[in-house]
């Protein structure tokens, strides 16, 4: 129990030191005693820099909360949004206002991408709440599967419609295309984090299944709309803003919750805080690993989280 | 005596076959056959390497919903192509001969199976800890496939860039005979291990009573499915759900799961599926490019409705 505050001071330095290292990291030099004397170095710093990195932090912070709410939905704790369908389906969407109306703009886009996740997760819920809860690895497997068929559709379409390459944007996180104006959508992401910190305990309740959650007097299908509705919409903001990032939403509720336990109300800030320093780390290596060049941190959580969940997984069961 | 439905799916194969050879001809008619026959081998030996291993996969593990691919064999191959390129491409590798490249790809790739798979299947997981394992496994090689191909130079990345589905368009002729050659042995091999298939088919404890050396059965039957994977990622790409699709077909169709029927099934039904589908795609609906991924989009389809089914028994 002793290590409890030592996760939580550990994981806020973190936080802080990777974020001053990513507003330094970068092909041009920003030494930080010059953003005071020189315009170039503040320009630097407040047009890319600083959007750059608070991107990150929004898109990390609200995967792992989309991925902590979708888990309580499920009730199963190896899914998360952006591979089990919730991602391709925004990636549908985005693609459906894209033919249909070719001069949208990005807010419209983001809403038609919602649209389509909503629907994408709310099917999935469905399927995964009749799936047998004796076999717990049935619900993420099918998931993934899930998400491979959507995906698959969406790529036939866009074959078919010359707009591979667009899709190709949309389903490869990265982070080097954000600059100040083209990532503010990304606060609405931490409107929805307040959302589900103010009602984390009506989801802790709604995480012990229909029955219970009515029996306490909690109307159980209007907090599972709601979650649906916060994680449809952080998954599609990420996906329009800066691409699908897998595993985020994955390995950072599990790997809280073993440090620091499963009170929700007072873990949820820190799986938040987690997941931003999480997609800060990977960020930072793509951008270091082949300097100075950049490897998209899509690529770079396929092989940490990948790794990260088999983790995880192999971990519970020798204990088990 | 051969099985009279195994007569009717082969005659269908010649049919499909012969259409494919013909249907839509013109031009320089010597030129035209001669592609085709190119591509005909070729995707009548992928049909067969896809269906074979597979089924062998299948009894292996004894599950039906499970291909190599969607453990990640598929990835793993990528990943070994990748990693020979970066460590040997300083040293010429890439200009060696792409059927040098291949033998050593795929040595490389069974090994890495042997040792990755065979400690998974002989400790006997729960089955679906096994499939989010192996989904998982491939996520991470496939990552690090592409990882790796963007920490080489651009153009050495050119030499293996491999595509996230699979493309019956492309013809290897210079692959094509290196991997006839793997499917015709490892065919022979594992038709004339069929009644052994049957006995390993009834799992670790009766095989070993019924005098099977288990780990050296499971340890070579590995080896085969992945010497066949390797083929077919090599001249096709991923194809992750092709071989449950036919498999199930074929299961279906004979209505049995003895080696000596299912087998053979499965391969004229796999060569059945991807010819008719060429040429439905490329005659009717004017995409053959897309096979691949129509295929993936039904098998995911007949993935999950197996997945559903199977479970609530």
């Amino acid at each position: 129990m002793a290590a409890l505050p030592n996760a939580r001071l550990l994981v806020a330095a973190g936080l802080v030191g990777l974020f001053a290292a990513s507003l330094c990291i970068g092909v041009d030099e920003l030494p930080m005693g010059s953003v005071f004397t020189d315009a170039g170095a503040l320009q630097l710093l407040l047009v890319s820099r600083l959007p750059r990195t608070v991107a990150v932090v929004l898109t990390g912070a609200g995967l792992a909360i989309a991925g902590l709410v979708l888990q309580i939905l499920v009730r199963n704790r190896f899914v998360e949004p952006i591979t089990t369908g919730t991602g391709q389906s925004a990636a549908l969407g985005v693609l459906a206002v894209t033919l249909l109306f070719p001069t949208a703009s990005i807010a419209m886009k983001t809403l038609g991408a919602s649209v389509t996740a909503l629907a994408g997760t709310s099917i999935f819920l469905g399927i995964a709440h009749r799936l047998p809860p004796t076999q717990p690895f049935l619900i993420p497997l099918f998931g993934l599967v899930y998400g491979g068929v959507i995906g698959a559709a969406v790529t036939f379409i866009a074959w078919q419609t010359d707009l591979l390459q667009y899709v190709d944007v949309w389903t490869n996180g990265e982070f080097s295309g954000v600059l100040r104006g083209r990532y503010e959508l990304l606060w609405i992401t931490a409107a929805m984090v307040a959302l589900a910190w103010w009602v984390a305990d009506r989801l802790t309740i709604a995480s012990m299944g229909r029955e219970v959650s009515l029996g306490l007097g909690l109307n159980y299908q209007r907090i599972v709309q709601l979650g649906l509705v916060m994680v449809a919409v952080i998954s599609s903001l990420a996906v329009v803003v800066v691409g699908m990032i897998p595993f985020v939403g994955l390995v950072v509720p599990n790997l809280v919750s073993r440090l620091m336990g499963d009170n929700l109300k007072s873990v949820l800030p820190w799986v938040a805080v987690t997941g931003a320093v999480l997609l800060l780390a990977c960020d930072i290596i793509g951008r270091l690993i082949r300097y100075p060049y950049e490897i998209p941190v899509g690529t770079v959580l396929g092989v940490v989280g990948s790794g990260l969940f088999l983790w995880i997984l192999f971990g519970r069961t020798q204990r088990a | 005596m051969p099985d009279k439905r195994l007569l009717i799916l082969a005659a269908l194969a010649v049919v499909v076959a012969v259409a494919f050879m013909t249907v839509g001809l013109r031009g320089n008619i010597g030129f035209a056959l001669e592609l085709r026959a190119v591509r005909l081998v070729t995707l009548i030996q992928v049909g067969v390497a896809i269906a074979i291993s597979t089924v062998v996969f299948q009894t292996v593990t004894a599950n039906r919903v499970l291909t190599p691919q969607i453990m990640g064999l598929d990835a793993l191959y990528m990943f070994g192509q990748m990693a020979l390129v970066l460590a040997l491409g300083s040293v010429g590798y890439v200009a060696l001969d792409p059927r040098l490249k291949f033998v050593g790809e795929a040595g490389l790739m069974m090994a890495m199976a042997l040792v990755l798979f065979l400690p998974m299947l002989r400790r006997r997981f729960d089955i679906g800890l096994l499939l989010l394992t192996g989904v998982v496994l491939g996520v991470l090689f496939r990552s690090l496939a592409s990882l790796i191909a963007r920490l080489i130079d651009p153009n050495e990345f050119a030499v293996v860039q491999g595509s996230s589905f699979a493309d019956f368009n492309t013809v290897r002729p210079d692959l094509v005979i290196v991997g006839l050659m793997v499917t015709t042995i490892a065919a022979i091999i594992i038709w004339r291990l069929r009644h052994l298939l049957d006995i390993v088919a009834l799992g670790a404890d009766s095989a070993t009573g019924l005098g099977v050396s288990w780990t050296k059965a499971l340890a070579g039957l590995l080896l085969l499915v992945a010497a066949l994977v390797a083929v077919s990622t090599a001249l096709v790409g991923p194809v992750t759900f092709f071989g449950l699709l036919v498999v199930a077909l074929a299961e279906r169709i004979v209505d049995s799961r003895r080696h000596r029927l299912l087998l053979p099934a499965a391969m004229l039904t796999a060569v059945i599926v991807l010819l008719g589908g060429q040429i439905v795609l490329q005659h009717l609906l004017g995409g053959a490019a897309t096979l691949g991924v129509v295929i993936e989009f039904v098998g995911g389809l007949v993935f999950l409705a197996m997945l559903i089914t199977t479970s609530k028994r």
